[in-house]
C-alpha cells in the first residue's frame, strides 16, 4: 500500500480550493446555495485571471457578508442599491470587471428601480441574482418571488396572490430590455447544474471584458432554514415547485 | 452709486435677458452686479420679473422690496410694482395694453412705446432693447460702449451679427422715451 | 487674473466641478437646482476632462452612485433640493458610515413635504445634526454668493478627502438662481490612477493589487463593541474638524451692541439690515457662519462679553437659533427671526425684529 505522503502530490490532485476564496468559515446555513455560487464565482475569477480587475458589490441580505469570502476588492451597498453602486464603479473604472451580487428581496423588491434602470442603460456589469423566494437573513419573510400558496413568516397561511400579487418573474422582464446582453436562469443543486452555472458565469465575465453590456444570471436557490426543510428535501422541493415557475435555461444571448 | 432695478412683464418679452445684458454691462464698467429672477411656474408663460442691482460697492441683499427704478411691461406688473418705487425714483412703462396708468406723483414716470416701435420695425426681438435704451436715457448708469460689450458677452457667438441691430434699437429707445 | 463672468449660482456649481477635476456627477432633476445637471450635460465634460455625468433614475440611485464612485477614490458629487435630499439620506448615512469623501449640494426650498419651490433655509437641522440615521456629521459649507458657489466646490472636495467625510454645500434658491459676477477657478486635470493610489491607496476599491490585501468599503459591523469603537473614531474625527475647520465672517462687529447671526442668502439680507440700522444709529454687526458644521460656537461665546443680545436670522421656524443659544449659554438674550415657506425675509423686517430685541433688553 502506498504511503500517504506519496499520494499527496500535485499530479494526484483532483480538487483544490480556489485561491480567490478566503479561509474564513462561511456563515451560510449548511445546504444554502450561496456557498456553492461563491465557490464557482471564485473559480471563474481565478481561471480568467481577473482577480486584480474584479470589484464586487454585495447587497443587504444573507450575502451582505460576501466580502468576507472572496479575495477581491468589495463594496457593500445599501439594500437594493447594488446596481446603482456598480453603475458608478463600472463607469469610473471602465477597465475593471464589476459585478453586483443580490438576493430576491434586494433585487426584485426594494431595488426594482435600480436593477431595471441599470439594465436598461446596459451597464457593463454582471448581476448575480440569487432567487430562493424568501427573505433569509431577516428570518423567512415573504419575498416578491415567493410562490403562490408558499408559507413564510409574513404569509403564514401561504402567499395569497389576491392580497400580495404574483411571484415576480423579474428575469423575464429584464430580458425585454434591449441593452441587456445575456440573461440566463441557472441552479446549483446537482454537479451538472453547478458546471452549467459556472459556464454561464464565465461567459458573463468574459462578455463584460469585451464590454458587451449587462449580463444577468439568476440562480434559483434553496433556503432550507427559511423553507424549514432539510437540504436534500429543499433541493427536491425547489425542482418540484420553483422550476415550473422559474424555468431553467438561457433567456437571451 | 447703487442702482436697484426691477424689470417686470410677461414671459417671452425678454425681461430676463434684458436684465442679464444690463448686469453684464455693469461688469464691463467694473461694477458689482446681481441678477435675481422670480422663478417657478410663472416661468411657463405667465409674468416674469428680475431684480438687477448695479453698485460700486459689495451688494448686500439681492432681493429687494423697494427699487430706484421700475421697468414695467404689463398691467399686472404695474399694479404690483408701482408702489415699490422709492420716493423720488423712476418708473418706465410701455403704455401698450395699459388700462390703468401709473398715478404716483412722488416719482418720475416715463413712457416708452416699445411694443409699437418693435412692430413698426417688424422685429419683435428688438422690443427689450428699445426698452433698455429708454432706461439708459433716463438713468445713464452704464455707458453705451459697455452695454455693447455686455451684449457681446451675454449673446452666444452665433448671434453676434445681431449686435448692430440691437444697438440701433437701444438708440431708438433713447430717442423715443418721453416723460408722462 | 481670470475674467469676470455673469453666471447663475447653479451653473457655477457645474462649471466649478469640471474645473476642479471632478470625476463624476450623478443627479436627478428637481427645482430649483436642475441647472446644475443641465449645464453639465450642455458642457459635455466627458469630452474635455473625462468626467462622467449621469442622470440617475432617482435621487436614491444617484447618491448610491456617489457611494460607488467615492469608494473607488474618485472625486464624485451629487446635487438636489430639499425633498430630493431627504431621499438621499439613506445613501448619505452609508457614505458617512463607510467614511467616504464626496460632495453633496442642497439648493434648499421650502418644506415640509413637497413644500414650495421658493428659497428657504429649513433644512438646517437635517444638514448639521446628521440627517440620516446613526451618529454622524457632514461638514457643511454655506455659500452666500455666486463666487462662493465656485470656491466651495474645490474647498468641499479638499475637506472631504482630508477627513474622508461627506461635505454638504447648503445653498438655497436665492444663491442657486441668482446671477452675480464670478471668477471661475483655473482648470485642473482629474487625478491620475497614480495620484488616486497616493491619496486613497490604503482604502479605495480600485481592484486588489498583488502587493496588498483586498479592500472592503462597508458600514456594516456585526460586533457591537467594534461598532462602538468605530463610533468613537468618528467622534475623534469630528473633534479635529471642530478644532481646525471653523470658518466665519464678521461685518461691523467691532463696536456692536447687538449681533445678527445669519448664513447664506439671509446673511446678505442681514448685511443690508445692518446698513439700515446703523444709519439709524443702532450699533449692530453681523456674524456669518461659513461652516455650519463645525459651527463658530467659540466665536459667538467670545462675543457675549461685549454684545447685549443676538438675533439669529434664518428662513426657517428657528433652527440655527438653537446652536446660537448653546454657544451663548444663557449669558445674553438670543432671539430668532425669519420668514417661512419660501418667503424671503426683507431687510426692514430684520431691522424691526432687532428693534424688538433691543426694547426687550431695556
Amino acid at each position: 500500500m502506498a504511503e500517504v505522503k506519496d499520494i499527496i502530490k500535485e499530479g494526484n490532485l483532483v480538487y483544490k480550493k480556489s485561491k480567490v476564496l478566503t479561509d474564513k468559515i462561511m456563515h451560510y446555513c449548511p445546504g444554502c446555495s450561496h456557498g456553492v455560487v461563491h465557490k464557482i464565482l471564485a473559480e471563474v475569477i481565478e481561471e480568467l485571471n481577473i482577480q486584480e480587475d474584479t470589484i464586487g458589490v454585495s447587497p443587504v441580505g444573507c450575502s451582505v457578508l460576501a466580502y468576507n469570502y472572496l479575495h477581491i476588492d468589495w463594496q457593500q451597498a445599501a439594500h437594493g442599491r447594488a446596481p446603482a453602486v456598480a453603475t458608478a464603479v463600472a463607469r469610473l473604472l471602465p477597465n475593471k470587471r464589476v459585478f453586483a451580487y443580490q438576493g430576491d428581496g434586494d433585487l426584485a423588491s426594494i431595488g426594482t428601480a435600480e436593477i431595471i434602470h441599470a439594465c436598461n442603460r446596459g451597464e457593463n456589469i454582471v448581476v448575480i441574482f440569487i432567487n430562493n423566494g424568501i427573505y433569509g437573513m431577516t428570518g423567512g419573510q415573504m419575498a416578491p418571488t415567493t410562490l403562490e400558496g408558499m408559507p413564510t413568516s409574513t404569509s403564514p397561511y401561504g402567499r395569497d396572490i389576491a392580497m400580495t400579487g404574483h411571484p415576480l418573474k423579474i428575469t423575464e422582464l429584464i430580458a425585454q430590455l434591449p441593452a441587456v446582453n445575456f440573461v440566463t436562469r441557472q441552479a446549483v443543486h446537482t454537479p451538472a447544474a453547478v458546471r452549467k452555472c459556472k459556464k454561464a458565469l464565465q461567459k458573463a465575465f468574459e462578455n463584460i471584458g469585451e464590454k458587451k453590456g449587462t449580463q444577468f444570471i439568476e440562480v434559483v436557490s434553496t433556503c432550507n432554514s427559511g423553507w424549514k426543510l432539510s437540504p436534500v428535501k429543499s433541493n427536491e422541493w425547489m425542482v418540484e415547485n420553483m422550476f415550473p415557475v422559474y424555468p431553467m435555461g438561457d433567456i437571451k444571448g | 452709486m447703487t442702482e436697484e432695478i426691477i424689470i417686470a412683464g410677461f414671459g417671452g418679452q425678454g425681461v430676463l435677458s434684458m436684465g442679464k445684458i444690463l448686469a453684464y454691462s455693469g461688469i464691463m464698467q467694473e461694477q458689482e452686479v446681481s441678477w435675481m429672477p422670480s422663478y417657478g411656474p410663472e416661468m411657463r408663460g405667465g409674468t416674469a420679473n428680475v431684480t438687477v442691482i448695479l453698485s460700486d460697492s459689495r451688494i448686500s441683499s439681492p432681493i429687494l422690496q423697494e427699487f430706484d427704478t421700475a421697468i414695467i411691461l404689463n398691467q399686472q406688473s404695474l399694479d404690483k410694482f408701482e408702489v415699490s418705487v422709492k420716493p423720488g425714483g423712476v418708473l418706465i412703462y410701455d403704455p401698450n395694453g395699459i388700462i390703468n396708468p401709473p398715478k404716483r406723483k412722488d416719482i418720475t414716470i416715463y413712457q416708452i412705446e416699445a411694443t409699437e416701435e418693435a412692430a413698426r420695425l417688424q422685429s419683435a426681438k428688438t422690443f427689450n432693447m428699445i426698452v433698455l435704451g429708454a432706461y439708459l436715457k433716463a438713468k445713464p448708469v452704464v455707458k453705451l460702449e459697455n452695454v455693447i460689450k455686455g451684449l457681446k458677452k451675454s449673446l452666444p457667438e452665433r448671434h453676434h451679427h445681431l449686435i448692430p441691430m440691437n444697438e440701433q434699437a437701444i438708440t431708438r429707445g433713447m430717442e423715443l422715451i418721453k416723460k408722462n | 487674473m481670470a475674467e469676470y463672468k455673469l453666471m447663475k449660482g447653479n451653473e457655477v456649481i457645474a462649471e466649478a466641478a469640471i474645473r476642479c477635476g471632478c470625476d463624476g456627477y450623478f443627479g436627478y432633476p428637481i427645482t430649483p437646482q436642475s441647472e446644475i445637471m443641465e449645464t453639465l450635460m450642455l458642457r459635455k465634460p466627458w469630452e474635455e476632462t473625462g468626467m462622467v455625468v449621469l442622470q440617475a433614475e432617482s435621487e436614491v440611485a444617484a447618491i448610491n452612485m456617489v457611494y460607488g464612485g467615492a469608494a473607488c477614490g474618485k472625486k464624485v458629487m451629487t446635487s438636489s433640493s430639499s425633498p430630493g435630499i431627504s431621499l438621499k439620506q439613506e445613501g448619505i448615512t452609508y457614505i458617512a458610515g463607510a467614511e467616504l469623501p464626496c460632495l453633496i449640494v442642497n439648493v434648499v426650498r421650502g418644506g415640509p413635504g413637497l413644500g414650495t419651490i421658493q428659497p428657504a433655509q429649513s433644512d438646517y437641522f437635517q444638514s448639521v445634526k446628521g440627517g440620516g440615521h446613526g451618529d454622524y456629521h457632514l461638514i457643511v459649507l454655506a455659500p452666500a454668493s455666486v463666487q462662493e458657489m465656485n470656491d466651495f466646490v474645490e474647498l468641499g472636495f479638499n475637506l472631504a478627502f482630508k477627513y474622508r467625510n461627506p461635505v454638504l454645500i447648503l445653498s438655497d434658491g436665492v444663491i442657486g438662481q441668482m446671477m452675480e459676477k464670478v471668477q471661475l477657478s483655473e482648470i485642473k486635470p482629474r487625478w491620475t490612477d497614480a495620484e488616486i493610489e497616493k491619496i486613497s491607496g490604503t482604502w479605495a476599491t480600485t481592484g486588489k493589487k498583488s502587493n496588498r490585501d483586498y479592500h472592503v468599503i462597508t458600514s456594516l459591523e456585526l460586533d457591537s463593541l467594534r461598532q462602538e469603537k468605530f463610533n468613537h473614531k468618528l467622534i475623534e474625527k469630528y473633534k479635529v474638524i471642530k478644532e481646525n475647520e471653523v470658518r466665519f465672517e464678521t461685518f461691523q462687529c467691532d463696536d456692536a451692541d447687538y449681533v445678527l447671526v445669519a448664513y447664506g442668502s439671509s446673511s446678505r439680507i442681514c448685511q443690508k439690515a445692518v446698513e439700515i440700522a446703523r444709519a439709524k444709529g443702532v450699533k449692530v454687526g453681523l456674524l456669518r457662519p461659513i461652516t455650519l458644521y463645525p459651527f463658530p460656537t467659540k466665536k459667538i461665546n467670545e462675543m457675549c462679553s461685549k454684545a447685549k443680545g443676538f438675533l439669529s436670522v434664518e428662513m426657517s421656524a428657528g433652527q440655527m437659533v438653537e446652536d446660537v443659544r448653546l454657544a451663548v449659554n444663557g449669558k445674553v438674550p438670543v432671539e430668532h427671526f425669519g420668514r417661512l415657506g419660501g418667503v424671503v425675509t426683507t431687510p426692514n423686517e430684520v431691522v424691526k425684529a432687532l428693534d424688538e430685541l433691543i426694547k426687550k433688553g431695556k
